[in-house]
Protein backbone atom coordinates (compact mmCIF):
# COMPACT_ATOMS: atom_id res chain seq x y z
CA UNK A 1 0.00 0.00 0.00
CA UNK A 2 1.14 3.49 -0.97
CA UNK A 3 3.30 5.90 1.30
CA UNK A 4 1.72 8.25 3.96
CA UNK A 5 3.32 10.92 5.65
CA UNK A 6 2.86 11.57 9.19
CA UNK A 7 2.34 15.15 9.76
CA UNK A 8 3.24 15.98 12.95
CA UNK A 9 6.70 14.76 11.93
CA UNK A 10 7.55 16.40 8.69
CA UNK A 11 9.20 19.48 8.61
CA UNK A 12 8.90 20.22 4.34
CA UNK A 13 12.64 19.49 3.89
CA UNK A 14 12.30 18.08 0.38
CA UNK A 15 14.55 15.13 0.84
CA UNK A 16 11.56 13.04 -0.30
CA UNK A 17 10.67 15.23 -3.16
CA UNK A 18 13.97 14.79 -4.56
CA UNK A 19 14.57 11.30 -4.25
CA UNK A 20 10.97 9.85 -5.31
CA UNK A 21 11.44 8.21 -8.63
CA UNK A 22 7.74 8.68 -9.35
CA UNK A 23 8.26 12.35 -8.53
CA UNK A 24 4.63 11.77 -6.89
CA UNK A 25 6.47 12.97 -3.62
CA UNK A 26 5.12 16.76 -3.30
CA UNK A 27 5.17 19.52 -0.36
CA UNK A 28 1.48 20.70 0.34
CA UNK A 29 1.34 24.53 -1.06
CA UNK A 30 -0.06 25.94 2.25
CA UNK A 31 0.65 23.30 5.12
CA UNK A 32 4.46 23.16 3.73
CA UNK A 33 4.50 19.65 4.24
CA UNK A 34 5.13 16.37 2.50
CA UNK A 35 2.35 14.47 0.77
CA UNK A 36 1.72 12.01 -2.10
CA UNK A 37 0.19 13.56 -4.84
CA UNK A 38 -0.83 10.22 -6.40
CA UNK A 39 -0.95 6.97 -4.39
CA UNK A 40 -1.97 5.09 -7.31
CA UNK A 41 1.73 5.79 -8.89
CA UNK A 42 3.71 4.40 -6.02
CA UNK A 43 5.49 1.38 -6.13
CA UNK A 44 6.71 1.19 -2.62
CA UNK A 45 9.85 1.57 -3.96
CA UNK A 46 10.92 2.55 0.37
CA UNK A 47 13.27 5.41 -1.55
CA UNK A 48 11.55 8.29 0.56
CA UNK A 49 11.11 6.36 3.64
CA UNK A 50 14.78 5.63 3.88
CA UNK A 51 15.66 9.29 2.99
CA UNK A 52 13.35 10.94 5.27
CA UNK A 53 15.33 12.35 8.55
CA UNK A 54 12.44 12.57 10.35
CA UNK A 55 11.08 8.96 9.66
CA UNK A 56 7.80 10.38 8.95
CA UNK A 57 7.15 8.77 5.90
CA UNK A 58 5.27 5.51 6.58
CA UNK A 59 4.54 2.26 4.27
CA UNK A 60 1.91 -0.74 5.25
CA UNK A 61 3.58 -4.02 4.08
CA UNK A 62 1.65 -6.23 2.10
CA UNK A 63 0.59 -9.41 3.68
CA UNK A 64 3.15 -11.40 1.41
CA UNK A 65 5.49 -10.89 3.96
CA UNK A 66 3.81 -10.22 7.39
CA UNK A 67 0.31 -10.47 8.35
CA UNK A 68 -1.81 -7.37 8.08
CA UNK A 69 -1.32 -4.78 10.79
CA UNK A 70 2.14 -5.31 10.77
CA UNK A 71 4.73 -2.57 11.14
CA UNK A 72 7.79 -2.54 9.27
CA UNK A 73 10.09 0.69 9.40
CA UNK A 74 13.20 0.92 8.48
CA UNK A 75 15.91 2.99 9.41
CA UNK A 76 18.97 4.36 6.78
CA UNK A 77 22.21 5.66 8.70
CA UNK A 78 24.61 7.11 6.38
CA UNK A 79 27.33 7.80 8.48
CA UNK A 80 27.55 4.41 9.64
CA UNK A 81 27.06 2.98 6.10
CA UNK A 82 24.19 0.54 7.37
CA UNK A 83 20.42 -0.14 6.62
CA UNK A 84 17.93 -1.31 9.59
CA UNK A 85 15.02 -2.81 9.17
CA UNK A 86 12.45 -3.97 12.35
CA UNK A 87 9.50 -6.11 11.26
CA UNK A 88 7.03 -6.18 14.09
CA UNK A 89 3.83 -8.50 14.07
CA UNK A 90 0.24 -7.23 15.12
CA UNK A 91 0.21 -9.04 18.44
CA UNK A 92 3.96 -6.92 19.28
CA UNK A 93 5.21 -10.23 19.90
CA UNK A 94 7.08 -11.31 16.96
CA UNK A 95 9.47 -8.63 16.58
CA UNK A 96 12.47 -8.78 13.69
CA UNK A 97 15.17 -7.03 12.94
CA UNK A 98 17.45 -6.66 10.17
CA UNK A 99 20.93 -4.82 9.58
CA UNK A 100 22.88 -4.84 6.12
CA UNK A 101 25.76 -2.75 4.82
CA UNK A 102 24.57 -0.35 2.19
CA UNK A 103 28.44 0.77 1.26
CA UNK A 104 31.56 -0.57 2.59
CA UNK A 105 33.93 2.51 1.98
CA UNK A 106 33.16 6.20 2.41
CA UNK A 107 30.61 7.19 0.21
CA UNK A 108 31.67 10.01 -2.91
CA UNK A 109 35.48 8.30 -2.95
CA UNK A 110 35.16 5.58 -4.99
CA UNK A 111 33.87 7.10 -8.51
CA UNK A 112 35.84 5.85 -11.42
CA UNK A 113 37.53 9.33 -12.64
CA UNK A 114 36.65 7.90 -16.48
CA UNK A 115 38.06 11.43 -17.41
CA UNK A 116 41.69 10.25 -16.45
CA UNK A 117 41.66 7.22 -18.40
CA UNK A 118 43.29 7.44 -22.28
CA UNK A 119 41.52 8.66 -24.74
CA UNK A 120 40.88 5.98 -27.57
CA UNK A 121 43.12 5.81 -30.76
CA UNK A 122 41.23 6.13 -34.51
CA UNK A 123 41.43 2.45 -33.97
CA UNK A 124 39.71 1.96 -31.48
CA UNK A 125 37.14 4.28 -32.44
CA UNK A 126 36.43 2.42 -36.10
CA UNK A 127 36.21 -0.81 -33.88
CA UNK A 128 33.45 -2.50 -33.12
CA UNK A 129 34.04 -2.57 -29.12
CA UNK A 130 32.76 -0.28 -26.97
CA UNK A 131 35.34 1.98 -25.29
CA UNK A 132 37.14 0.66 -22.66
CA UNK A 133 35.26 -2.98 -22.59
CA UNK A 134 36.75 -5.19 -20.19
CA UNK A 135 38.80 -8.17 -21.31
CA UNK A 136 36.06 -10.13 -20.10
CA UNK A 137 33.53 -9.67 -22.66
CA UNK A 138 35.79 -9.99 -25.49
CA UNK A 139 34.75 -13.24 -27.56
CA UNK A 140 36.81 -12.29 -29.92
CA UNK A 141 40.06 -12.83 -27.59
CA UNK A 142 40.46 -16.15 -26.17
CA UNK A 143 37.42 -17.80 -26.79
CA UNK A 144 34.31 -17.82 -24.06
CA UNK A 145 35.77 -16.29 -20.73
CA UNK A 146 34.91 -17.91 -17.29
CA UNK A 147 35.32 -16.59 -13.76
CA UNK A 148 37.87 -19.82 -12.95
CA UNK A 149 39.61 -19.13 -16.26
CA UNK A 150 40.27 -15.26 -15.26
CA UNK A 151 40.96 -16.43 -11.60
CA UNK A 152 37.97 -14.52 -9.94
CA UNK A 153 35.78 -15.84 -7.67
CA UNK A 154 31.82 -15.36 -6.71
CA UNK A 155 31.14 -13.87 -3.76
CA UNK A 156 27.78 -13.24 -2.08
CA UNK A 157 26.56 -9.88 -0.84
CA UNK A 158 27.89 -6.50 -1.48
CA UNK A 159 31.24 -5.48 -2.59
CA UNK A 160 33.48 -3.53 -4.91
CA UNK B 1 15.03 56.21 19.55
CA UNK B 2 15.88 52.55 20.31
CA UNK B 3 15.88 53.50 24.34
CA UNK B 4 12.56 55.05 24.24
CA UNK B 5 9.87 53.38 25.91
CA UNK B 6 7.17 53.76 23.72
CA UNK B 7 4.28 52.39 25.66
CA UNK B 8 5.41 55.03 28.42
CA UNK B 9 5.22 57.89 25.39
CA UNK B 10 1.94 56.73 24.77
CA UNK B 11 -0.05 56.28 28.71
CA UNK B 12 -0.16 60.04 27.16
CA UNK B 13 -3.66 58.96 26.08
CA UNK B 14 -4.22 55.55 26.57
CA UNK B 15 -4.06 54.72 30.36
CA UNK B 16 -1.62 52.13 31.55
CA UNK B 17 -4.52 50.36 33.56
CA UNK B 18 -6.23 49.86 29.64
CA UNK B 19 -2.85 48.51 28.57
CA UNK B 20 -2.30 46.33 31.47
CA UNK B 21 -5.81 45.01 30.98
CA UNK B 22 -5.10 44.15 27.40
CA UNK B 23 -2.13 42.20 28.05
CA UNK B 24 -3.87 39.89 30.94
CA UNK B 25 -6.79 39.72 28.57
CA UNK B 26 -4.60 38.57 25.90
CA UNK B 27 -3.06 35.92 28.08
CA UNK B 28 -6.56 34.76 29.04
CA UNK B 29 -7.15 34.46 25.29
CA UNK B 30 -3.90 32.29 24.35
CA UNK B 31 -4.41 29.69 27.42
CA UNK B 32 -8.45 29.77 26.37
CA UNK B 33 -7.24 29.61 22.71
CA UNK B 34 -4.42 26.85 23.53
CA UNK B 35 -7.00 24.44 25.51
CA UNK B 36 -9.52 24.69 22.88
CA UNK B 37 -7.52 23.55 20.41
CA UNK B 38 -5.90 20.60 22.14
CA UNK B 39 -9.67 19.65 22.60
CA UNK B 40 -10.59 20.56 19.16
CA UNK B 41 -8.06 18.43 17.70
CA UNK B 42 -7.78 15.77 20.49
CA UNK B 43 -4.28 16.32 20.66
CA UNK B 44 -3.85 15.43 24.03
CA UNK B 45 -5.99 12.52 24.11
CA UNK B 46 -3.88 10.94 20.78
CA UNK B 47 -1.02 12.25 22.62
CA UNK B 48 -1.71 10.33 25.82
CA UNK B 49 -3.20 7.25 24.46
CA UNK B 50 0.36 7.31 21.88
CA UNK B 51 2.38 7.33 25.39
CA UNK B 52 0.58 4.48 26.35
CA UNK B 53 1.03 2.50 23.29
CA UNK B 54 4.84 3.10 23.48
CA UNK B 55 5.28 2.34 27.10
CA UNK B 56 3.11 -0.99 26.33
CA UNK B 57 5.90 -1.69 23.62
CA UNK B 58 8.67 -0.90 25.62
CA UNK B 59 11.98 -3.31 26.26
CA UNK B 60 12.86 -1.98 29.67
CA UNK B 61 11.57 1.23 32.05
CA UNK B 62 13.00 4.52 32.48
CA UNK B 63 14.04 5.67 35.70
CA UNK B 64 13.32 9.21 37.05
CA UNK B 65 16.06 9.86 37.19
CA UNK B 66 16.66 9.07 33.67
CA UNK B 67 13.69 10.94 32.62
CA UNK B 68 14.77 14.16 34.01
CA UNK B 69 18.14 13.34 32.16
CA UNK B 70 15.86 13.58 29.21
CA UNK B 71 13.67 16.50 29.58
CA UNK B 72 17.14 18.25 29.86
CA UNK B 73 18.16 17.01 26.49
CA UNK B 74 14.86 17.87 25.34
CA UNK B 75 15.24 21.42 26.68
CA UNK B 76 18.88 22.03 25.63
CA UNK B 77 18.16 20.59 21.59
CA UNK B 78 14.76 20.82 20.76
CA UNK B 79 13.49 23.96 22.56
CA UNK B 80 16.83 25.93 23.02
CA UNK B 81 18.36 25.36 19.51
CA UNK B 82 15.31 24.01 17.56
CA UNK B 83 17.39 21.00 16.90
CA UNK B 84 14.42 19.54 15.50
CA UNK B 85 14.63 20.83 12.01
CA UNK B 86 16.22 19.06 9.13
CA UNK B 87 16.57 22.05 6.96
CA UNK B 88 19.33 24.70 8.16
CA UNK B 89 18.27 27.48 7.02
CA UNK B 90 14.64 26.59 8.84
CA UNK B 91 16.28 25.95 11.92
CA UNK B 92 17.98 29.43 11.67
CA UNK B 93 15.21 31.07 11.01
CA UNK B 94 13.14 29.42 13.48
CA UNK B 95 15.70 30.63 16.15
CA UNK B 96 15.58 34.12 15.31
CA UNK B 97 11.76 34.12 14.97
CA UNK B 98 11.64 32.30 18.32
CA UNK B 99 14.03 34.34 20.59
CA UNK B 100 12.83 37.45 18.85
CA UNK B 101 9.22 36.84 19.78
CA UNK B 102 10.18 35.83 23.31
CA UNK B 103 12.27 39.09 23.73
CA UNK B 104 9.68 41.34 22.32
CA UNK B 105 6.67 39.66 24.36
CA UNK B 106 8.86 39.81 27.87
CA UNK B 107 9.75 43.43 27.51
CA UNK B 108 6.45 44.08 26.31
CA UNK B 109 5.05 43.20 29.49
CA UNK B 110 8.22 44.53 31.65
CA UNK B 111 7.66 48.14 29.77
CA UNK B 112 3.82 47.82 30.64
CA UNK B 113 3.80 46.52 33.81
CA UNK B 114 6.98 47.98 35.53
CA UNK B 115 7.77 51.35 33.90
CA UNK B 116 3.78 52.09 32.42
CA UNK B 117 4.46 55.78 32.72
CA UNK B 118 7.35 58.08 31.66
CA UNK B 119 6.98 59.37 35.48
CA UNK B 120 8.78 56.14 36.23
CA UNK B 121 11.85 56.23 33.58
CA UNK B 122 12.78 52.76 32.12
CA UNK B 123 15.96 50.95 31.60
CA UNK B 124 17.18 52.03 28.24
CA UNK B 125 18.49 48.24 28.09
CA UNK B 126 14.60 46.93 27.97
CA UNK B 127 13.62 48.94 25.36
CA UNK B 128 16.76 48.55 23.61
CA UNK B 129 15.85 44.63 23.91
CA UNK B 130 12.17 45.27 22.69
CA UNK B 131 13.57 46.64 19.35
CA UNK B 132 16.08 44.37 19.02
CA UNK B 133 13.71 41.35 19.30
CA UNK B 134 11.19 42.89 17.55
CA UNK B 135 14.13 43.45 14.37
CA UNK B 136 14.93 39.48 14.88
CA UNK B 137 11.42 38.47 14.49
CA UNK B 138 11.27 40.42 11.43
CA UNK B 139 14.61 38.95 9.96
CA UNK B 140 13.60 35.27 10.60
CA UNK B 141 9.91 35.94 9.62
CA UNK B 142 10.16 37.37 6.91
CA UNK B 143 12.84 35.81 5.68
CA UNK B 144 11.00 32.78 5.96
CA UNK B 145 7.77 34.17 3.73
CA UNK B 146 10.18 35.76 0.86
CA UNK B 147 12.44 32.88 0.76
CA UNK B 148 12.04 29.58 2.38
CA UNK B 149 8.51 29.25 2.13
CA UNK B 150 8.77 30.72 -1.32
CA UNK B 151 11.34 28.03 -2.59
CA UNK B 152 9.10 25.10 -0.75
CA UNK B 153 6.48 26.61 -2.91
CA UNK B 154 7.81 26.60 -6.17
CA UNK B 155 5.56 24.81 -7.80
CA UNK B 156 3.93 28.47 -8.44
CA UNK B 157 2.31 29.86 -5.28
CA UNK B 158 3.19 33.19 -5.27
CA UNK B 159 4.36 35.08 -1.85
CA UNK B 160 1.24 36.94 -1.91
CA UNK B 161 -0.87 34.42 -1.66
CA UNK B 162 -2.24 33.82 2.21
CA UNK B 163 -4.16 31.05 3.34
CA UNK B 164 -5.36 29.98 7.05
CA UNK B 165 -2.25 28.12 7.78
CA UNK B 166 -0.43 31.51 7.31
CA UNK B 167 -2.54 33.17 10.45
CA UNK B 168 0.02 32.64 12.72
CA UNK B 169 3.34 34.12 10.61
CA UNK B 170 1.61 36.70 9.32
CA UNK B 171 -0.54 38.35 12.33
CA UNK B 172 3.08 38.22 14.14
CA UNK B 173 5.31 39.70 11.16
CA UNK B 174 2.64 42.29 11.58
CA UNK B 175 2.98 42.81 15.04
CA UNK B 176 6.40 43.14 15.25
CA UNK B 177 6.27 45.47 12.16
CA UNK B 178 3.58 48.00 13.18
CA UNK B 179 5.35 47.74 16.79
CA UNK B 180 8.60 49.09 15.01
CA UNK B 181 7.04 51.54 12.67
CA UNK B 182 5.07 52.77 15.44
CA UNK B 183 8.02 53.22 17.78
CA UNK B 184 10.16 54.82 15.13
CA UNK B 185 7.44 57.30 13.75
CA UNK B 186 6.32 57.82 17.70
CA UNK B 187 9.83 59.30 18.66
CA UNK B 188 10.13 61.17 15.27
CA UNK B 189 6.89 63.42 15.99
CA UNK B 190 4.94 61.90 13.18
CA UNK B 191 1.67 61.95 14.90
CA UNK B 192 -1.15 60.70 12.37
CA UNK B 193 0.69 58.13 11.28
CA UNK B 194 2.31 56.86 14.26
CA UNK B 195 -1.66 56.65 15.63
CA UNK B 196 -2.36 54.72 12.65
CA UNK B 197 0.95 52.19 12.72
CA UNK B 198 -0.58 52.02 16.64
CA UNK B 199 -3.82 51.02 15.90
CA UNK B 200 -2.25 48.42 13.23
CA UNK B 201 -0.06 46.91 15.76
CA UNK B 202 -3.18 45.98 18.08
CA UNK B 203 -5.06 45.02 15.47
CA UNK B 204 -2.63 42.44 14.23
CA UNK B 205 -1.33 41.57 18.17
CA UNK B 206 -5.54 41.19 18.73
CA UNK B 207 -5.43 38.73 15.95
CA UNK B 208 -2.19 36.87 16.70
CA UNK B 209 -3.44 36.38 20.06
CA UNK B 210 -7.28 36.11 20.02
CA UNK B 211 -6.45 33.26 16.73
CA UNK B 212 -4.80 30.79 18.79
CA UNK B 213 -7.27 28.29 18.09
CA UNK B 214 -7.62 28.90 14.30
CA UNK B 215 -3.18 28.93 14.06
CA UNK B 216 -0.71 27.25 15.03
CA UNK B 217 0.28 29.23 18.16
CA UNK B 218 -0.32 26.45 20.26
CA UNK B 219 3.07 24.51 18.89
CA UNK B 220 5.12 26.33 21.45
CA UNK B 221 3.07 24.50 24.15
CA UNK B 222 3.03 20.98 22.64
CA UNK B 223 5.92 20.59 19.96
CA UNK B 224 8.38 20.43 23.29
CA UNK B 225 6.16 17.85 25.30
CA UNK B 226 6.23 15.96 21.40
CA UNK B 227 9.84 15.87 21.76
CA UNK B 228 10.78 14.70 25.29
CA UNK B 229 8.29 12.01 24.26
CA UNK B 230 10.27 10.65 21.01
CA UNK B 231 13.50 11.19 23.54
CA UNK B 232 11.17 8.51 26.11
CA UNK B 233 10.51 6.16 23.43
CA UNK B 234 13.79 6.02 22.23
CA UNK B 235 15.37 5.30 25.75
CA UNK B 236 12.66 2.74 26.33
CA UNK B 237 13.55 0.66 23.60
CA UNK B 238 10.06 1.10 21.87
CA UNK B 239 11.02 3.29 19.58
CA UNK B 240 8.24 3.81 17.29
CA UNK B 241 8.74 0.42 16.23
CA UNK B 242 11.62 1.84 14.52
CA UNK B 243 14.83 0.11 14.24
CA UNK B 244 17.76 0.35 16.98
CA UNK B 245 20.81 2.08 16.31
CA UNK B 246 23.33 -0.42 16.23
CA UNK B 247 27.09 -0.15 17.63
CA UNK B 248 28.98 -1.74 14.66
CA UNK B 249 32.17 -2.51 16.45
CA UNK B 250 30.17 -4.29 19.12
CA UNK B 251 30.87 -8.51 19.28
CA UNK B 252 27.17 -9.05 20.60
CA UNK B 253 26.24 -7.15 16.45
CA UNK B 254 28.48 -9.21 14.93
CA UNK B 255 27.71 -12.41 15.99
CA UNK B 256 23.65 -11.56 15.08
CA UNK B 257 24.77 -10.35 12.05
CA UNK B 258 27.71 -11.62 10.09
CA UNK B 259 27.53 -9.47 7.50
CA UNK B 260 28.82 -6.31 8.75
CA UNK B 261 32.26 -8.10 9.87
CA UNK B 262 32.62 -9.41 6.86
CA UNK B 263 32.34 -6.91 3.96
CA UNK B 264 32.78 -4.00 6.48
CA UNK B 265 34.88 -4.73 9.32
CA UNK B 266 35.32 -5.02 12.66
CA UNK B 267 35.14 -1.58 13.29
CA UNK B 268 33.99 0.30 10.56
CA UNK B 269 34.64 3.93 9.93
CA UNK B 270 32.13 6.73 9.31
CA UNK B 271 31.64 6.65 5.68
CA UNK B 272 30.11 10.31 5.68
CA UNK B 273 27.53 11.78 4.09
CA UNK B 274 25.55 10.14 0.90
CA UNK B 275 22.96 11.68 -0.64
CA UNK B 276 22.47 13.78 2.64
CA UNK B 277 25.75 16.06 1.30
CA UNK B 278 23.09 18.02 -1.12
CA UNK B 279 20.62 19.88 0.40
CA UNK B 280 17.18 18.59 -1.20
CA UNK B 281 15.96 21.52 -3.71
CA UNK B 282 15.70 20.08 -6.97
CA UNK B 283 11.44 20.45 -6.39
Amino acid sequence: MPTFVYMTRCDGCGQCVDICPSDIMHIDKSLRRAYNIEPNMCWECYSCVKACPHHAIDVRGYADFAPLGHSVRVHRDEEKGVIAWRIKFRNGKKDMDLLAPITTKPWGQEIPQLADVAAPSDEMRNSELLFNEPKYVRLDDGGLHTLESNGLKLKEGVYY
Amino acid sequence: MFTINPFAEMSAYIPAAVMQAYIVVMVLFVIGGTVLDMLHKKSAEYFFENAKKAEKAAKRTVSGGEKASLAIQTLTNEVLTSAEFANPKRRISHIFTMYGFILFAATTAIMIFAYPTPATPTPGIIPLLWHVGALMLCFGGYWFWFSIRVDVNSEGKKWYKLDRADLFVVSLLMTCTFALIWSILQSAGVSGLSTLAFVLFILSSTVLFVGVYFSKFAHMFFKPAAAYQKRVTRADGSNENLPYDYDLSDPAVHKRFPDIPEYMGKNPPNMGLGIKRESPNHY
